[in-house]
C-alpha cells in the first residue's frame, strides 16, 4: 500500500490558531449592532398543570418592552421524530421551566425584569416523576393526544399510555434458550439523568428582514436539520427552505446537547414577531441545565442465561426510559440503545423491550453515547457479578462471548469486522490483569475494572452528507461542508482527507463552519459519523477536483489522463519525466493554446454520501429485516483505582481505553478524544447527578452543585490505544469513536469497586458518599 | 449613579462612565469589544470570563466595573503584542483544545502560573488551572503544553 503523506499524521488543528488568539467567534461574540433586542422567557412553574389564563398586560407597560408573545401566537407542532412539541406551551405545561411565553425588549434586564410579571393562571395537575408512576395502572397522561403525533416509521406509541415508543427486540427463542441454561442472573441497575454541561451556554439569534428572509445564529450542531424544522414549523407563515438560512458559529461545546432544535427554535420563532430587527435569546446556565435535552435516567432490569462454560445463550433486557415531558428527539435515544443493548456480545436468543416513557421532568435527549453508556452501566457491571458467582475470570468470560466479524446482530444483519478481541488483549496486558496490588495505606484498597463497549451511530437511513471544494488562485483551497466542528478536529481531519488526495498540504486548506445559503447539505453532526459520512463526501469531492484537473490538461495538453497523477502541488506524468505542471499556474485560469485562447476554468469539486445499504424498515414486534445500523465501534477499556475505605473517595491513578477507529485519520486528536470522553464519563460515574425534588423542580441547576471535573480530578495516567481494523466503506478505512471513549466508564469503576471492596452498587453515580455507606453496612 | 472610571485596557488607556452595578466582563465584551473572556456561568465557577488585574488573575463576571478604576486589566488580546507567546504556540503544538471556548480563561491562568513560577510542576500546574473548567479535553492535553515549555 502506498505510503500516506497527511492521513495518519498527527497534524496540527487548522482551528488551532482561531482558538488559542481569541479569534474564534461563538454566538454570543458575534455583533448585531444597536438594534438587536432581547428575549427573556416566562416559564412554568409547575411540572404538570393547565394554563387557564395569560396576563400580560404588567409586563406590557414597562418601559422598552417591545413584544410579548405566548402560546396562542404560535400555534405549532414541531419535532425531530416525532411532533410532540408546541414552540411555546399551549394549554398545557409538562415539565419546570417550560417556555409559555416571551417577553423581547431594548435590552436582557428589562426583558428579565418584565417576565417576571407576566401572570400564569394555572390549574395544576398531578406531577408524574419517576417511570414507575407513569406506567403504573391508570396514570394520568401526559399527553393525552398521543395517537396524534406525527412520528417517523420506525416509532411504536401506544396510544391512551404513557409510553411514547416502544422498541421489541426478538432474536431466537430466549424462553427456550433460558430452559436450556444452566445459570440465569437478573438483576436491576439504574442510572440517573446527566448534563451535558457545555462550558458555552445555548443561544439563538434569529432576523426576519422586510424582505421576508429569516436568519437565524445558532449555538448548533445541526444547521440543517435546524433548518429544515424551522421551515417544518413556520410554515404556516409562508416561510420555506430557500428563505430560511441557518449560520453556525463555532461552538463552545456539543456532546449531543446542540444537536436537533431545543431552544434555537425561540431564536426563529421571535425573529417573526419582531419583523426587522434582530432578537436574541440567550440561556442562562440554569436555563442550560433544565430547558435543553438532558441524558435520560434508565431503569434496566437484565436477565442473562448461560451453560456451564461461560457461553451466554439467552439475554431479556427490559429498559424503562426517563424520557422526560416530550421525546421528539429522545425517543430515538430509546429506540438505539434497544437495537444494541446485548453489548458487544454473540448472542443468539435475545429479547429487549426498551421503553420510551414520558415524564413531567424535563425533556431528555441525545448525549455522547446515546443511550449506550446508561445500558453497559448495567450489562457489563451485571457480567461481572455473573463472572464472580461462576468463579470465571471477567475478561475470560467477555472475551469467549465478544462479538467477531459475521456474526448475526440483533435485527439480522451481520457484524462488521472489527478488533474487539485486540482490544481486549491489548487492555488486559496494560493494566496488568491479575496482578493483585496493595497500598501500602491500609485504609486503602486497590482494584481493577473493565468493560467492553460498543456504539453504531443512530441515524435515519437516508442521513448524507456533502460538501464543495473550491480551489483559490494560489492553489491553496476552501472546503465547504456543514458538517460541524464542535472541538473534535473535523475541520482539519476533512483538510487531511483533502490533502491526501489532492497533494496539498492541509494548511493550505481552509474548513470552516457552516452557513446553510453557502455550505452544501449535512444531516447532523451526531453520532460519531460525521468523520466517516462527511469524510466520504470530501474525498469524493477532491477526487471530483482531481478528475476535473486531469481533463483540463488532457484538452490542453494532449496528456493521455491514465498516465497523469498529482505530486507536491503538481500534476504530473508517468509516461513523460520533464512534465509537471504546478497547480496554481491554471486551476482558476486555465492552460493557454498556442493560438492564446484558454482550456479549463475554475476548479470546483462536489461530493456526496449516503449509505444506501441501510433501512429502518423492520417487523415492530421482532426488529427483523431491517439494516438500521452502518457499523459499529468497538473497544475495551480498564482502570485500576485507589479507594478509601472510610470516605469512599476514588483515585484514579491508571486507566487505559483501547478502541478501534478503523483507521487512524489523526492519531492526536484521537487521543484528545480518548483523554476528554474518559474523564466526561468518569465523572458522571463518580459524582454527577442531577437533583429534582419532589416537585419535579431541578435543584442542582449549577457548577457549585452539579460538580463537573476540573484538573485536580484527572486520572493519574491514560494509556490510549489505537486499533485499526479497518471499515471498509470509510474514509481510507476510518470509523466514528468521538462518543465510544465515554462509554465504559461507569461499569469499569463499579466493577473496579467491587474488585476493591467487595461492594457492587447497582445505581449511578457511585460517588464517594455511597461508597463509604456501603462499605459500613457491609 | 454612573461614574467615570480610567483605567488601562491591554495597555491602551480607557476613560467611560459605568453605572456602579455594571459587570467588567459586560463592560469588556459589550462597550469595549473584548471578546476573548466569555460568560459560561455568571456566578464564578466556570473562569471562561478571566482576566488579569494587575497581573493576577479573577473572574470578570464576579468584578464591578468600577473595582478596576486606576488599575490595569488585560485580557488575551492584550498578551499578544509581538504575535502568540511560546504558551499559546505550544497549546497548538499539543492540539491542546477541542471547542476552544475555555481557551482564553486558561490560557490567561496558565500565564499567570508561568510569571510567577517557571519550572511548574505537573501538580502547580493542575492548582493553577483547577478554576478554568474544560469540557472537552480531559485537561491533560492543556497541562502537557505547558510541562513542554517548561521543561
Amino acid at each position: 500500500m502506498e505510503e500516506n503523506k497527511y492521513i495518519g499524521k498527527s497534524t496540527v488543528r487548522i482551528d488551532g490558531k482561531a482558538k488559542v488568539s481569541g479569534a474564534a467567534e461563538f454566538i454570543d461574540d458575534l455583533d448585531f449592532g444597536p438594534d438587536l433586542l432581547y428575549a427573556a422567557i416566562v416559564e412554568s412553574k409547575f411540572a404538570h398543570a393547565i394554563i387557564n389564563k395569560i396576563d400580560t398586560s404588567e409586563a406590557e407597560n414597562i418601559p422598552g418592552v417591545v413584544k410579548i408573545v405566548t402560546g396562542k401566537d404560535f400555534p405549532f407542532r414541531f419535532g425531530l421524530y416525532m411532533h410532540d412539541r408546541f414552540i411555546f406551551a399551549q394549554d398545557r405545561v409538562r415539565f419546570v421551566g417550560e417556555q409559555i411565553g416571551a417577553v423581547i425588549a431594548r435590552d436582557a434586564a428589562t426583558a428579565l425584569k418584565a417576565a417576571k410579571l407576566v401572570r400564569v393562571d394555572y390549574t395544576e395537575l398531578p406531577a408524574i416523576l419517576n417511570v414507575e408512576q407513569a406506567l403504573a395502572k391508570d396514570a394520568n397522561l401526559i399527553h393525552p393526544e398521543l395517537r396524534h403525533y406525527k412520528h417517523v416509521p420506525w416509532f411504536f406509541p401506544k396510544s391512551d399510555t404513557n409510553i411514547a415508543h416502544l422498541r421489541k427486540v426478538r432474536k431466537g427463542d430466549v424462553e427456550k434458550a433460558f430452559k436450556e441454561s444452566d445459570f440465569i442472573f437478573e438483576d436491576t441497575y439504574t442510572v440517573p439523568r446527566y448534563a451535558h454541561c457545555a462550558i458555552e451556554v445555548h443561544g439563538a439569534v434569529g432576523l426576519y428582514d422586510n424582505s421576508d428572509r429569516l436568519t437565524v445564529w445558532t449555538a448548533s450542531q445541526s444547521p440543517y436539520t435546524q433548518r429544515n424544522l424551522f421551515a417544518e414549523a413556520l410554515a404556516p407563515l409562508g416561510l420555506s427552505h430557500k428563505d430560511i438560512r441557518v449560520i453556525t458559529p463555532f461552538i463552545g461545546g456539543g456532546f449531543g446537547g446542540k444537536a436537533g432544535v431545543s431552544m434555537e427554535i425561540l431564536g426563529a420563532a421571535l425573529a417573526t414577531a419582531v419583523k426587522g430587527r434582530p432578537v436574541k435569546v440567550l440561556w442562562s446556565r440554569a436555563q442550560e441545565f433544565y430547558n435543553t435535552y438532558q441524558r435520560q435516567g434508565l431503569t434496566a432490569r437484565i436477565k442473562v442465561g448461560l451453560k456451564k462454560d461461560g457461553t451466554i445463550i439467552a439475554m431479556d433486557n427490559i429498559l424503562n426510559w426517563d424520557a422526560g415531558a416530550y421525546v421528539e428527539y429522545g425517543a430515538n435515544v430509546v429506540n438505539a440503545a434497544g437495537l444494541s443493548a446485548s453489548g458487544p456480545y454473540n448472542i443468539p436468543n435475545v429479547s429487549i423491550d426498551s421503553v420510551c416513557v414520558y415524564t413531567n421532568l424535563p425533556p431528555g435527549g441525545p448525549y455522547r453515547g446515546f443511550g449506550y453508556s446508561e445500558f453497559l452501566f448495567g450489562l457489563e457491571s451485571h457480567l461481572n457479578e455473573i463472572a464472580k458467582k461462576m468463579k470465571i475470570d471477567p475478561i475470560q468470560l467477555r472475551r469467549k462471548n465478544a462479538i467477531r466479524e459475521g456474526d448475526i446482530l440483533n435485527y439480522g444483519g451481520k457484524m462488521n469486522a472489527n478488533g474487539l478481541i485486540e482490544a481486549i488483549d491489548k487492555v488486559e496486558k496494560e493494566i496488568e490483569w491479575g496482578k493483585k496490588e496493595t497500598s501500602s495505606d491500609p485504609n486503602k484498597a486497590i482494584g481493577k475494572g473493565i468493560a467492553l463497549f460498543w456504539k453504531a451511530p443512530a441515524m435515519p437511513p437516508n442521513a448524507s452528507s456533502s460538501a464543495f471544494l473550491k480551489f483559490n488562485e494560489d492553489g491553496s483551497i476552501n472546503i465547504l461542508i456543514s458538517g460541524m466542528e464542535i472541538g473534535q478536529g473535523l475541520l482539519t481531519v476533512m483538510a487531511q482527507i483533502a490533502a491526501e488526495v489532492l497533494t496539498v498540504p492541509p494548511e493550505k486548506i481552509r474548513v470552516e463552519t457552516p452557513d446553510t445559503d453557502r455550505n452544501p447539505y449535512e444531516w447532523q453532526t451526531v453520532g460519531s459519523h460525521v468523520t466517516w459520512g462527511c469524510g466520504r463526501a470530501v474525498e469524493s469531492a477532491a477526487i471530483d477536483a482531481r478528475e476535473q484537473i486531469f481533463d483540463i490538461v488532457e484538452r490542453a495538453l494532449g496528456k493521455d489522463r491514465k498516465s497523469l497523477y498529482l505530486e507536491n502541488e503538481s500534476v504530473k506524468s508517468k509516461t513523460d519525466n520533464n512534465f509537471s505542471l504546478k497547480l496554481c499556474d491554471f486551476i482558476i485560469a486555465g492552460i493557454q493554446k498556442p493560438d492564446g485562447s484558454y482550456r479549463g476554468g475554475p476548479i470546483l469539486g462536489r461530493g456526496m454520501f449516503m449509505p444506501e445499504f441501510t433501512s429502518a424498515l423492520s417487523d415492530p414486534e421482532t426488529s427483523q429485516g431491517g439494516h438500521p445500523n452502518v457499523h459499529y465501534t468497538v473497544g475495551a477499556s480498564a482502570v485500576k483505582i485507589e479507594v478509601d475505605k472510610q470516605t469512599g473517595k476514588v483515585k484514579i491513578p491508571k486507566v487505559v481505553l483501547a478502541v478501534d477507529v478503523g483507521k487512524a485519520l489523526n492519531p492526536d486528536l484521537i487521543n484528545g478524544q480518548i483523554t476528554g470522553g474518559l474523564l466526561q464519563g468518569i465523572a458522571t460515574v463518580l459524582y454527577e447527578d442531577m437533583r429534582f425534588n419532589n416537585k419535579g423542580k431541578l435543584i442542582n441547576p449549577n457548577f457549585t452543585d452539579y460538580k463537573i471535573p476540573t484538573s485536580m480530578d484527572i486520572p493519574d495516567e491514560i494509556v490510549p490505544i489505537i486499533i485499526e481494523v479497518p471499515q471498509p466503506d470509510g474514509p481510507s478505512g476510518a470509523r466514528g469513536v468521538g462518543e465510544h471513549t465515554m462509554i465504559p466508564c461507569a461499569p469499569m469503576i463499579a466493577n473496579a469497586v467491587d474488585d476493591a471492596l467487595g461492594i457492587r452498587i447497582k445505581s449511578m453515580p457511585i460517588t464517594a458518599e455511597k461508597i463509604a455507606l456501603s462499605v459500613k453496612h457491609s | 449613579m454612573r461614574q467615570e472610571i480610567k483605567f488601562k485596557l491591554s495597555g491602551e488607556a480607557i476613560a467611560l462612565e459605568v453605572n456602579p452595578n455594571e459587570v467588567l466582563l459586560e463592560v469588556l465584551r459589550d462597550r469595549l469589544g473584548a471578546k476573548s473572556p466569555k460568560c459560561g456561568c455568571d456566578k464564578g465557577d466556570c473562569g471562561t470570563c478571566t482576566v488579569m488585574i494587575n497581573g493576577k488573575t479573577v473572574r470578570s463576571c464576579l468584578v464591578l466595573a468600577i473595582e478596576v478604576d486606576g488599575q490595569e486589566v488585560v485580557t488575551l488580546e492584550g498578551l499578544m503584542d509581538s504575535g502568540l507567546t511560546p504558551l499559546q504556540k505550544s497549546f497548538i503544538e499539543h492540539n491542546s483544545f477541542q471547542c476552544g471556548f475555555c481557551a482564553p480563561g486558561m490560557i490567561l491562568s496558565a500565564t499567570e502560573l508561568l510569571a510567577k513560577n517557571q519550572k511548574p510542576n505537573k501538580h502547580e500546574i493542575q492548582e493553577a488551572l483547577s478554576g478554568n473548567l474544560c469540557r472537552c479535553t480531559g485537561y491533560t492535553p492543556i497541562i502537557d503544553a505547558i510541562e513542554a515549555i517548561t521543561k
